[in-house]
């Protein structure tokens, strides 16, 4: 048998089928945007257990409301978003040991040593007016005044940022810097509008 | 100068379509990494608020969407005042249902995931910036009765 060469074969189809397959991917997927401020919400009480309100000191919270008009007050004074977290910043911090910012107690932590962890909470109300972006824009302040926070005390500690220290480091930071906000149930004041 | 032309008339040569295939091929595969397939049709407007201090979720598996906007079209349902709709997988649902359908929604979802992954199910609200927060709200509520604690505001980047 003579040797015959074998024919080309015909592939332009098969780049119509690709074609087809990546169009149909394109269509059908979306590119991942799964980000946002991630959250925990306290656990649910049990129904036998009432409503207890803590007796906390009055120098250790600091009372965020807003109201239908995305309004900030924080402990009587209307402010703006952007003094939020310099607010906030100082109410954990209490850097100068202020009689009307929180207390401290001191704990010792692993990796830190003893630290003076603030008592400090956050409570948090908001109308049931209230815009979820004015919402998530105080959120927002809140978790970066902490972050700051957490920032400065790993730089201190560790000689770097947050976000690069390893986990054993990175618990020890969030135990010193604790994020206590507590959401108030929403109140109602712009009526059934 | 005859002589160096060839004899017969003169054919294009057929043109390899072989490696553009594998330049498709290539594409396909990098949209198939890069995208997840999309479970619902939105029928809701979401435009999220934007913030800084986001974080990427973890793990697209563990994450179930609760959207909450003004309606695209009008045949959807809506909650009083009939601005807002709150959408589950692929319906929006009724006002005199919202309670019980979060808590379906909640348990369906719950179920569906093996039983060491149920506590790291996230539930990601996924709210226009537009809306009150009164349906926020009741939502939160829900999760929070039916124990599933772990939440995501859904927000975009904002640049400082």
């Amino acid at each position: 048998m003579a040797k015959r060469k074998t024919p080309g074969l015909n592939t332009g189809a098969m780049s119509d089928i690709s074609f087809l397959l990546l169009t149909f991917f394109l269509l059908t997927s979306s590119i991942n945007t799964e980000q946002g401020i991630p959250r925990r919400l306290p656990p649910p009480k049990a129904d036998d257990q009432k409503e207890v309100k803590a007796d906390i000191n009055r120098r250790n919270v600091l009372n965020v409301l807003v109201n239908f008009r995305d309004e900030i007050s924080v402990n009587g004074d209307v402010i703006m978003v952007s003094e939020l977290k310099d607010k906030a910043k100082e109410f954990f911090a209490n850097p100068t040991n202020d009689p009307s910012l929180p207390e401290k107690q001191s704990k010792s932590i692993d990796g830190i040593g003893d630290f003076a962890v603030s008592k400090g909470v956050v409570s948090l109300t908001n109308d049931q007016g209230t815009s979820y972006n004015m919402y998530v824009q105080v959120q927002n302040e809140l978790q970066r005044a902490v972050n700051e926070l957490r920032d400065e005390t790993a730089l201190q500690y560790f000689g770097k940022k947050f976000s690069a220290l390893d986990s054993s480091a990175q618990r020890a930071v969030t135990a010193a810097i604790p994020m206590s906000i507590s959401e108030a149930p929403p109140i109602d004041y712009s009526g059934s509008k | 100068m005859s002589r160096f032309k060839k004899a017969g008339s003169k054919e294009t040569p057929e043109l390899n379509m072989g490696s553009m295939s594998d330049i498709i091929f290539m594409f396909l595969f990098f949209f198939m990494v890069i995208t997840t397939m999309r479970e619902a049709t939105l029928k809701v407007r979401f435009n999220p608020p934007q913030a800084t201090e986001i974080q990427k979720l973890e793990k697209k598996s563990l994450v179930a969407n609760i959207y909450v906007g003004a309606p695209i079209s009008k045949n959807e349902n809506t909650l009083p005042p009939g601005e807002v709709s709150v959408q589950l997988n692929d319906q929006t649902i009724k006002s005199e249902e919202l309670v019980a359908d979060v808590r379906d929604f909640i348990g369906t979802e719950k179920e569906s995931r093996d039983a060491q992954d149920r506590d790291r199910l996230t539930f990601s609200l996924k709210v226009d910036k537009d809306v009150q927060m009164r349906y926020v709200n009741t939502i939160k509520q829900e999760l929070r009765k039916n124990n599933a604690l772990k939440i995501n505001y859904a927000a975009g980047k904002r640049g400082n």
